[in-house]
C-alpha cells in the first residue's frame, strides 16, 4: 500500500532526476552545436593555401601561416621555460620543503597565482618583459609572459601526481642508502611520470588558446613574415582568429571559423598524444 | 662488510656522509627551491607593478574619483575617469553568467556524483573537460556568430554588440569548472551520511537536496565563487561579443564594456605609453586584480573549511 | 667519581636486556630511548643490545612501539612528521643519532625489508642492482645480482627473466626480491619489520628458512606478532608492551619460562 503522500514524493523525486539528467547533458548538446556551427562556416575554407599564406586584407588571398609557425614558436619556448621549473617546484614543494610557514606560504601563493586573470599576467610581461628586459614584442617575451602564466597550473598537477606515488616506494629506496634526491629522480618521478604529463599538456594546452596576455604584451595582429628565432616579432593563431572575428565583413567571421578549427585540431593532437604516451607509460609498468 | 665492522667503532667517520654527495643533494635542493620561490616572485611582481603603475595614475585623479565617478571617458576629452560604468559592465556580465552557470553546474554535478553509473560519468567527464578546454577566443566568436543572431531572431532589438550574449557563453565557459568542482565536493560527502536519509525513509531526491547538498554546502559555495571570479576576469569572449561602449545599464541587451574589454581596447589601440589615458589600464588592472583576489581568497579558505569538516 | 659509581647501571640485568658478557658481540646498543610523535610517547625509555649474527625477534601487541623502535634503527623515523628519538643507539659504538651522522649512510649499513613487499616498478635486474649503483659500487653489478638473489632464495625462480618488471612476481617473491636488494647492499644488518604479514604460509616458510641462512652473514632483527615465527626464528625474543621492555632473553627462555606474568600471558595467548 503507497500512501499518497509517497506518490507525490515519488514523482517529485522523478522529475528532479530528469531535470538533473537533462541539464547534464545540455553542456554535451551545446559542445556540439558549437563544433558544428564552427565547421559548417569554416571548413570550406580549410585548404593548403590556407595553411601556407599570410593574412591579407582580401579573404580569399588571406592564410595562417605566420600564425601558425607563431604558435609553434610560442609553445616550444613556453614549454622549455615552464616545464623544467615546474616540475622542480613541484618536486620541491611535495618533496623536499619541510612543512614550516615559508611552505604553507609558497602553497597559498600557487593556489592563488592560478586564480589571477591572464590579462594581468600580460600586463605583468609587458613592464617586466617588454619594457624592462628590452625583449619588445618577440617570441620569448611571449614564451616567459605565457610560462609564468602557466606555471600554477604545472606545479599543482605535479604535485598532485607525485602525491599518487605511494609512500612504499620511497621508504624502499631511502632503506637502500638513497639521497632524497636519488630516490625522487629514480623512482617517485618516474612513477608519477605520466600524471606530470598529463599536466604539462594540460598546461600548454590552455596557453596555446590563451589571447588576452599577448595582446598585453603587444604582439602584432598582422604578420607577412615567419620568425626565425626567440627575437622576432610575431602573431599566434588566437590573435589571428581574434583579429578576423572583431572585423564586420562575414568572409573575415568565415576565416575566424577556419582558423578556430585549426586550433582545435592542434588541441586535439597534443591531447591524443598525451593520452598515446600515458597509456603506453601505464602499460610499460605492468 | 663482516670483516671491516670490527674496525668501525675506530673509524668514527664512517656513517658521515661524503662530502661531494652532501654538497650536490644541496645543490639540487636549492635550484628546486628557486624554482618554487618563481612563483613568489610572480606575486610580488604583480603587486608591486600594479601599485607603482596605478600610482602614476592616481597622483592625477583622485582615487574616489575613479572609484565613484559614473562616467568613463579617458580617451575623449573632457576626460572623466569614473570606473563604475566599466564595473557594472562586469557586475552584468557576472550576473548573467551566475543565473545559467551555477544552477546548471550544480545540477549537472548532482547528476554525475548521484545519479550517474560509473559508465556514464566516464562519457561525460571528459567531455565537459573538453568544454572547459576550448580556447576563450572560440567562445567569442561563437557568441558574436551564433548566439546574437540567435537572441536577435527571437527578439530583434537586441544590438549587436550585447552583454546578454556574452554572458551566455562566459556560462557555457564556466560551466564544466561549476560542474567538475561541486563533483569533488558533492563526491566527498560521506556514504554513511546519505545511508541515514535513506534510512528515516527519503528519497534519493530528498536526500540529495536535505543531506547531500547541504553538508557540501560551503565546498559548492567556494565552487561558486571561484567560477565567478574566472567570469570577472574573463576577457576575449565579452570583447568580443559585449562591445566597447561604457554604459552604465542593466539592460543586458544593449552593447557595454567591462574592466577587461576596456584594457584591451587601449592596448590594441594607439594611445602612447605613459600618457595618463593609457595608464588607466593599470588602474583597471590593480582593481580588477584586488577583486579576484579576495574572491579567491575567500573561496579557498571555504574550501578549506570544508575540507576540515570530511577529512 | 663517587657520583658516577653511583649513575653505574647494575650488570647483567635481564630485564633491561644488557648482556655484558657478549659485550664484544654487540652490534647496536639501545640506552634509554624514548620515541613520541608530536609529544604522544610511543616508546618509553627502553634499553636493549642486539647481538651480532643473530636473529632477534621483537614481539609484541599492536601499537607497543615495536616497529616505531625499529624504525629508529636506520632513521626510518625522519620521514614521520613530529617525530622525536631520545636516548642512545649506539652502532658499534657510534651514535646514530650524533652531529656528523648522515641518515643516508646510516641506512646503507642497515639495511630495511618492510611489512608489505614494496618493489620498485621496474625490472627485477634493477631494482636488486639500482642501490649498490647509486652508492658507486665498483665490482661486477651482475654478479653481484646474482649472489644477492642466491642469497634470497630466488635466483632459480627468476634468472631467465631479470629483464621483466619485479610487478609479476608473486607476493612471496617480491618479498624476497625485497631482501634480495637489501642485501645486494652488503649491509651489516638487516632489519624487518612484520616481512611476512602479508604473505601465505608457503612464503613465509620460505622466508624464514631465508632468514636462518642469512644469519651467518648477517646480524637481524625482526619484529613479528606471530609468536610462532619468534619462537622458531629467532635466538632472542623481547616483549615490548605499550612502550616498554617488559622482558629480553633468549627466545627459548621468553617462550617457555616467562619470568613476568605478562610475558606469559601474552604468550601463551591469554592475553588481553
Amino acid at each position: 500500500m503507497i500512501s499518497r503522500n509517497l506518490k507525490n514524493r515519488y514523482l517529485i523525486a522523478k522529475i528532479f532526476h530528469g531535470f538533473c539528467f537533462s541539464v547534464a547533458w545540455l553542456g554535451v548538446l551545446i559542445l556540439g552545436i558549437l563544433l558544428f556551427h564552427v565547421t559548417r562556416e569554416g571548413f570550406p575554407w580549410l585548404d593548403m593555401q590556407f595553411l601556407t599564406e599570410f593574412p591579407s586584407r582580401f579573404p580569399a588571398k588571406a592564410g595562417i601561416k605566420s600564425a601558425l609557425y607563431g604558435t609553434l614558436w610560442l609553445i616550444s619556448f613556453t614549454a622549455l621555460i615552464s616545464v623544467p621549473i615546474g616540475i622542480g617546484a613541484g618536486v620541491y614543494l611535495e618533496e623536499f620543503a619541510k612543512k614550516n610557514r615559508l611552505t604553507q606560504f609558497i602553497d597559498l601563493n600557487i593556489a592563488n597565482l592560478a586564480g589571477v586573470p591572464s590579462i594581468v599576467y600580460g600586463m605583468l610581461g609587458l613592464v617586466i618583459f617588454v619594457r624592462w628586459f628590452g625583449l619588445e614584442q618577440s617570441v620569448l617575451a611571449g614564451s616567459m609572459t605565457m610560462s609564468l602564466l602557466i606555471l600554477p597550473v604545472i606545479i599543482i598537477s605535479t604535485r598532485e601526481a607525485l602525491r599518487a606515488v605511494p609512500n612504499t616506494i620511497r621508504q624502499a629506496a631511502f632503506a637502500l642508502g638513497a639521497t632524497r634526491w636519488q630516490t625522487v629522480s629514480a623512482h617517485v618521478l618516474p612513477a608519477a611520470f605520466p600524471g606530470v604529463l598529463t599536466g604539462i599538456i594540460l598546461a600548454l594546452s590552455r596557453a596555446i588558446g590563451e589571447t588576452a596576455p599577448l595582446i598585453m604584451i603587444g604582439a602584432l595582429t598582422y604578420v607577412a613574415f615567419v620568425p626565425e628565432g626567440p627575437m622576432d616579432d610575431f602573431t599566434a593563431l588566437p590573435i589571428q582568429i581574434f583579429n578576423w572575428a572583431s572585423r564586420p565583413q562575414k568572409e573575415f567571421h568565415e576565416l575566424a571559423a577556419a582558423g578556430i578549427l585549426v586550433l582545435l585540431f592542434v588541441l586535439l593532437l597534443m591531447n591524443s598524444l598525451a593520452v598515446i604516451i600515458r597509456h603506453r607509460l601505464e602499460k610499460r609498468k605492468q | 662488510m663482516q670483516s671491516s665492522s670490527s674496525g668501525l667503532a675506530e673509524n668514527k667517520s664512517v656513517l658521515r656522509l661524503g662530502r661531494s654527495k652532501r654538497w650536490s643533494e644541496e645543490c639540487i635542493k636549492a635550484v628546486l627551491f628557486l624554482c618554487a620561490s618563481i612563483s613568489v616572485l610572480t606575486t610580488f611582481a604583480i603587486v608591486w607593478i600594479l601599485i607603482r603603475e596605478a600610482g602614476i595614475f592616481f597622483q592625477e585623479v583622485p582615487v574616489s574619483d575613479f572609484l565613484f565617478g559614473t562616467l568613463w571617458a579617458p580617451l575623449l576629452e573632457p576626460r572623466s575617469f569614473g570606473v563604475l560604468p566599466l564595473v557594472c559592465g562586469t557586475i552584468l556580465i557576472v550576473v548573467g553568467t551566475a543565473l545559467f552557470a551555477l544552477p546548471v553546474g550544480l545540477a549537472t554535478a548532482i547528476y554525475m556524483s548521484e545519479y550517474a553509473s560509473s559508465t556514464i560519468r566516464s562519457i561525460l567527464k571528459p567531455i565537459l573537460e573538453v568544454l572547459a578546454g576550448i580556447p576563450t577566443v572560440v567562445y567569442g566568436y561563437f557568441a558574436l556568430t551564433f548566439i546574437t543572431p540567435l537572441l536577435r531572431e527571437i527578439y530583434p532589438e537586441v544590438q549587436i554588440f550585447n552583454a546578454a550574449s556574452a554572458s551566455i557563453v562566459v556560462g557555457i565557459m564556466i560551466l564544466p569548472m561549476v560542474a567538475s568542482l561541486c563533483d569533488d565536493t558533492l563526491r566527498a560527502v560521506p556514504d554513511s551520511l546519505r545511508q541515514g536519509g535513506y534510512a528515516v525513509g527519503a528519497t534519493q531526491c530528498e536526500v540529495t537536496i536535505g543531506v547531500v547538498v547541504p553538508s557540501s554546502l560551503s565546498g559548492i559555495m567556494a565552487s561558486f565563487v571561484l567560477a565567478l571570479s574566472r567570469a570577472i576576469g574573463e576577457t576575449m569572449a565579452v570583447t568580443l561579443a559585449a562591445g566597447a561602449t561604457p554604459n552604465m545599464t542593466l539592460d543586458p541587451f544593449v552593447a557595454i564594456q567591462t574592466m577587461t574589454a576596456y584594457i584591451v581596447q587601449v592596448s590594441l589601440g594607439d594611445t602612447p605609453a605613459g600618457e595618463i589615458g593609457y595608464q588607466t589600464i593599470f588602474a583597471v588592472s590593480a582593481l580588477l586584480f584586488i577583486i579576484t583576489l579576495c574572491m579567491n581568497v575567500f573561496s579557498n579558505k571555504l574550501l578549506r573549511r570544508f575540507r576540515e569538516v570530511y577529512e | 667519581m663517587i657520583a658516577n659509581l653511583l649513575k653505574a647501571k647494575p650488570t647483567t640485568n635481564v630485564v633491561t636486556g644488557k648482556m655484558e658478557e657478549n659485550q664484544r658481540n654487540i652490534v647496536l646498543e639501545i640506552e634509554d630511548v624514548k620515541i613520541s610523535y608530536s609529544g604522544e610517547m610511543a616508546v618509553k625509555g627502553i634499553t636493549l643490545s642486539i647481538p651480532r649474527n643473530e636473529i632477534t625477534a621483537i614481539i609484541g601487541p599492536s601499537g607497543c612501539g615495536k616497529s616505531t623502535l625499529l624504525r629508529s634503527l636506520n632513521r626510518m623515523n625522519d620521514f614521520v612528521l613530529g617525530a622525536k628519538v631520545e636516548g642512545k643507539i649506539l652502532y658499534h659504538g657510534i651514535d646514530l643519532y650524533g652531529k656528523d651522522v648522515d641518515p643516508v649512510e646510516v641506512r646503507r649499513k642497515i639495511g630495511m625489508v618492510f611489512q608489505k613487499p614494496n618493489p620498485f616498478p621496474k625490472s627485477i635486474f634493477d631494482n636488486v642492482s639500482w642501490g649498490p649503483i647509486i652508492n658507486g659500487y665498483k665490482g661486477d653489478v651482475y654478479a653481484l645480482v646474482e649472489k644477492s638473489l642466491q642469497q634470497a632464495a630466488l635466483w632459480d625462480e627468476v634468472k631467465d627473466r631479470l629483464k621483466s618488471s619485479a610487478m609479476t612476481l608473486s607476493g612471496g617473491q617480491q618479498q624476497r626480491l625485497c631482501i634480495a636488494r637489501a642485501l645486494a647492499m652488503e649491509p651489516d644488518v638487516i632489519l624487518m619489520d612484520e616481512p611476512c604479514s602479508a604473505l601465505d604460509p608457503v612464503s613465509t616458510a620460505h622466508i624464514e628458512d631465508l632468514m636462518f641462512e642469512l644469519k651467518k652473514e648477517y646480524t637481524l632483527v625482526i619484529v613479528t606478532h606471530n609468536m610462532q615465527q619468534a619462537s622458531r626464528a629467532s635466538k632472542y625474543t623481547a616483549f615490548f608492551e605499550s612502550g616498554n621492555l617488559i622482558e629480553f632473553g633468549e627466545t627459548q627462555n621468553i617462550f617457555t619460562l616467562p619470568k613476568e606474568n605478562r610475558t606469559e600471558d601474552y604468550v601463551t595467548g591469554r592475553f588481553g
